[in-house]
């Protein structure tokens, strides 16, 4: 089989599960279906058997998915028990994050907790803290605590105008400045993991480490 | 209708009852008439820096619970006619009284007073619920400390959250030898923490400790460095420009010599 196959059929006790593809078009999966139905005829005859259906990432209209229950059923014994698509938060995950943006002062004591990137446009000061599970720029003067990727993810990075925090964290790894890295000139600068240590750069260096951002490459 | 200024700062022994009685003294020299209020329940300090301590008769929670009318609980000042102190009580404790009734007393107050100043206890619990629930208007003392400015920031971070919107700041206790060599905070440093507008610099001054410890508030003395800066600060309030004071002491002939020399 040099292509990969729409329809996977796998049996367990409960009965046949039907992993469909969730990439390709539907039309084709529904030929797919059919052809493949067609083409065990013989060997589903016989006793009842319960078809569970999994959709993937597929998200589908009832008038479709009484189409695919309306081809599985024309296999006089079988009987469809579930049509499912897999759970939105798997897909989310995946999906890229978006940026919001916030603007005030944090201030010694006060706390935000961000999904996704954020644009921070104020100052952060000591005793005041960021967690965002994406990236964190702070446009203003960071000198508390700054958490991205806080839900483990390590290609985050935590930039700021004016970089003094009392503390860093990317994913699992904690730095603490001055103890560990300090810098002459604090200015527009951001903080990112190399092979799982933190590591400070100048912002105008960002392009080395995310090489997928768009980049401007003069007229 | 008077306002009510609520003299904060978040940590202790930064200068918030030595500030209060200086600005409600300041003030009153200045023709205003000012009632100060001590919201410190157990820890009471007003009186004592203000000489006034034998004259207390009633204090808050004797108002709070109705044991007395307000006008009775007011001790007038020794020296100024319309200044006024209302003591808080020795005995109890925060929690014997609420910031509601707190609250009651300064809105009872405001219409006889121009201003209503109300000295807070430190930290952020009942005490602090209390002094802020009638106030208007805040002060925000602090120390060139890291210490003082951390728990000043927190302190703004929940006057904004209470709603009183862009309070004021004093710092206290500078000494201009420590912060040209670096080892105190600089005004523009803790400015750009704190952000919020300064209304005042306090020189750090023997001449405070003595006069508390005389029952007499520094202001009144005018050879003090102190009491020109609290009184600078008490005409910011009333809405005069008043520039920052020079915090360079004044050289002598020896200094003057050295920095011809170009030693200084």
């Amino acid at each position: 089989m040099s292509v990969k196959s729409a329809v996977t059929i796998k049996g367990t006790k409960e009965g046949l599960i039907f992993l469909l593809d969730d990439e390709c078009e539907f039309a084709a999966l529904l030929d797919e279906l059919n052809a493949k139905l067609d083409k065990h005829e013989q060997q589903l005859t016989g006793p009842m058997v319960h078809v569970f259906v999994k959709l993937g990432a597929r998200r589908l209209e009832d008038e479709d998915i009484e189409k695919i229950r309306s081809v599985i059923r024309r296999q006089g014994n079988f009987l469809v028990q579930s049509i499912e698509s897999a759970p939105e938060a798997d897909k989310q995950k995946d999906a890229p994050l978006g940026l919001q943006t916030l603007t005030g002062i944090i201030r010694s004591g006060q706390v935000v907790r961000h999904d996704g990137h954020l644009l921070f446009i104020g100052d952060v000061n000591p005793g005041g803290a960021i967690y965002s599970t994406g990236d964190i720029f702070v446009m203003g003067a960071l000198r508390g605590m700054a958490h991205a990727g806080c839900e483990g993810n390590e290609t985050s990075i935590i930039a700021a105008s004016l970089m003094t925090p009392t503390q860093l964290r990317i994913a699992e790894v904690i730095s603490r400045p001055p103890e560990e890295w300090a810098s002459a000139e604090p200015w527009m600068e951001y903080a990112y993991l190399r092979n799982g240590a933190m590591e400070i750069d100048k912002l105008t260096h960002l392009h080395h480490y995310r090489k997928e951002a768009m980049l401007f490459k003069g007229v | 209708m008077g306002e009510a200024i609520v003299v904060t700062s978040g940590k202790g022994g930064v200068g918030k009852t030595t500030t209060s009685a200086n600005l409600g003294t300041a003030l009153a020299l200045l023709g205003k008439k000012v009632c100060m209020v001590d919201t410190d329940i157990g820890l009471r300090n007003l009186d004592v820096v203000m000489g006034l301590e034998n004259r207390i008769v009633y204090d808050l929670i004797d108002v709070a619970e109705g044991r007395c009318r307000l006008p009775q609980a007011l001790v007038k000042d020794k020296r100024f006619e319309e200044l006024y102190m209302l003591p808080a009580a020795q005995t109890k404790d925060k929690h014997d009284v609420t910031p509601e009734q707190v609250s009651k007393i300064v809105e009872e107050l405001k219409p006889d007073f121009d201003y209503v100043i109300i000295d807070c206890p430190a930290g952020i619990e009942q005490g602090f619920d209390n002094a802020v629930a009638g106030a208007d208007q805040a002060i925000i003392v602090t120390t060139p400390e890291n210490a003082a400015v951390r728990d000043a920031d927190r302190v703004i971070g929940i006057l904004d959250k209470r709603g009183l919107k862009s309070p004021k700041l004093i710092i206290n206790r500078i000494r201009p030898s420590m912060m040209r060599s670096g080892d105190m905070l600089e005004i523009d440093d803790i400015c750009q923490v704190l952000a919020i507008d300064l209304i005042g610099i306090i020189p750090d001054d023997e001449l405070v400790i003595r006069a508390s410890n005389h029952g007499e508030p520094t202001v009144m003395n005018p050879n003090s460095r102190a009491a020109i800066a609290y009184r600078n600060v008490a005409r910011r309030i009333l809405g005069e420009t008043v520039p920052l004071m020079q915090l360079e002491e004044k050289t002598g002939m020896f200094g003057r010599v050295k920095k011809f020399l170009g030693m200084g």
